[in-house]
């Protein structure tokens, strides 16, 4: 196996008594897609945090293709190549929506804004929202943002991209096409680590399953394999259906 | 009747300056929630730089633009990185107290350097020059050109903020800053262009200032409430309106001097208050979400 793109070593995060990370380590090679489950309030969206550089770590090292990255800043990582998504879509509310694309296209990919435009116009026909370009970005519904978060996050022109919950609140159909999309981003060569409750759509996309609870994962490898381990039975899907 | 409209003509023209001065207040305060209670002493600070220039390359004021809009973006950019930078975030209050502090320090320090006597720049020959509109109705060419370049600079800030890339980093990182850093903008940097471009203007407004009358080191603060005041009367957010807020303060201003000279500066807080009162969103407010 060649090196990996993303590495986490021995991360540790607590806030106060809470842990968030307990020394995790975590290997993303070239090319793949990642899926981590894990119940709310595991420290899934703080790993995230963790990778884009707007959480400091308390101890341990974030790798980006061999180099340590864990000290410089969010904008710089993003430059680099890693792109991010929100799980709660947080567009630039003032801006239409194709110079939401423009802005992380021109900064976040370092290119010249002439040369971004139809790179853009791109992005936003593959996330179904070309027609709706000139838009301001908040006036769209929760599901346009969604998109857009997506897109946005694509436009930065990663080379890993950081997916967090883009699947929730999709009807089945919207879900499917965006399978598809995911799909479409890995055989472009973008490495994927993809945070979502919604099992189905991770288990149809990603090579590897990581299962994180307390901090720490206590479940990895192939999807199918993970999502029926008893640990998962337990803890996981235990909380689910306890409900 | 034409003694009228010299009068309104007059407040007008002076308008732009007024607009000049609210213009880079605003653009900070869009950008970066950012009150600079330092504003009206960083158009002194312009005007006594400008002075100095004169003074030692022999050139005119307008000339000397040349070396103090680019000083000054330039101290702007500096000032931010080094200083204000670090005050800003959810409390309003640091970035209040620092600039404060910082009014102090350049009141005084100009005035160490400077003394308190009054200092004023000689355009030459385009300070007396008039044009006649028609009988008994005079424009001077200094006012004039005041006003074109107040226009121009609205313009030129209108542009870059709508039609650049430059623009649309402040408008990203204006809407959210968390977001825009994970779209490659550096706040620090965008915060800190944002501050050059904002004492740009205040470089030109401040040569203006002191062309056109004189100015010493405590006259800074005044400045600064006209400013706040055509940024109030024009609406938040929307610089046509900054710009019609100036011209409303400089015809105010103008109107209360006509009736008495020493109602000049009253009129103008008058007629902010009325519009405060009557329409607190201000003349040309910008919906925002």
């Amino acid at each position: 196996m060649n090196s990996p793109i993303l590495a986490l070593d021995k991360v540790s995060k607590h806030f106060g008594a809470i842990v968030i990370a307990d020394g995790i380590d975590l290997a993303l090679s070239e090319g793949e897609a990642l899926g981590i489950i894990g119940p709310n309030g595991a420290g899934k969206t703080t790993l995230f945090g963790i990778v884009s550089g707007t959480v400091a770590p308390d101890s341990g090292r974030v790798l980006y293709a061999g180099r340590d990255i864990t000290h410089i800043s969010p904008a710089q990582r993003c430059t680099i190549g890693i792109g991010r998504s929100f799980q709660v879509p947080l567009p630039f509310a003032g801006m239409s929506v194709f110079e939401n694309l423009v802005v992380a296209a021109a900064f976040g990919g370092r290119r010249r804004e002439r040369e971004v435009y139809q790179g853009c116009m791109d992005i936003l026909d593959r996330c179904g929202l070309g027609e709706k370009a000139n838009r301001r970005a908040g006036s769209l519904t929760l599901i346009d943002r969604k998109r857009l978060e997506l897109a946005r996050a694509l436009a930065t022109d990663p080379r890993v991209l950081l997916l967090d919950e883009v699947a929730g609140g999709l009807t089945e159909r919207e879900c499917h096409v965006l399978i598809g999309l995911i799909a479409d981003i890995r055989r472009s060569g973008v490495s994927i680590i993809w945070i979502e409750h919604v099992v189905h759509a991770l288990l149809a996309s990603v090579d590897r399953l990581l299962v994180l609870h307390n901090g720490a994962f206590i479940a990895a490898g192939d999807p199918h394999t993970v999502i029926k381990s008893p640990a998962v039975m337990e803890i996981y899907m235990g909380i689910e259906t306890d409900v | 009747m034409t003694d009228w409209i010299n009068v309104i003509l007059q407040g007008i023209l002076v308008g732009g300056l007024y607009a000049m001065f609210a213009a880079g207040l605003s653009l900070i305060f869009g950008v970066m929630r950012l009150v600079n209670i330092a504003h009206g002493d960083l158009i002194v600070l312009a005007a006594y730089v400008a002075l100095v220039t004169t003074e030692t390359l022999g050139v005119g004021p307008l000339v000397s633009l040349i070396i103090v809009v680019p000083l000054m973006a330039a101290i702007g950019y500096l000032l931010q990185r080094a200083v204000l930078n670090r005050t800003l975030g959810e409390d309003l209050l640091p970035p209040l107290l620092v600039t404060f502090g910082l009014s102090v320090i350049i009141q005084n320090g100009l005035l160490t350097l400077f003394t308190a006597d009054d200092r004023k720049l000689d355009a030459g020959h385009i300070e007396v020059a008039t044009y006649r509109l028609f009988d008994g109705v005079y424009i001077g060419a200094l006012p004039l050109l005041q006003f074109v370049v107040a226009i121009a600079v609205i313009a030129a800030l209108q542009f870059i903020f709508y039609r650049t890339a430059l623009g649309r980093a402040f408008r990203a990182t204006a809407d959210n800053p968390a977001v825009a850093r994970l779209m490659g903008l550096d706040n620090r940097h965008v915060f800190a262009l944002a501050m050059a471009l904002s004492l740009a203007v205040v470089a030109i407004a401040g040569v203006f200032l002191a062309i056109r009358a004189n100015f010493d080191p405590s006259i800074g603060p005044a400045r600064l409430i006209f400013g706040f005041e055509a940024v109030i009367i024009g609406g938040l957010g929307s610089l046509w309106g900054t710009f019609a807020g100036g011209l409303v303060l400089g015809v105010a201003q103008a109107v209360g001097a006509h009736i008495n000279p020493g109602w000049q500066i009253l009129a103008g807080h008058v007629a902010f208050l009325v519009i405060l009162a009557v329409r607190p969103e201000g003349l040309f407010p910008r919906i925002r979400t």
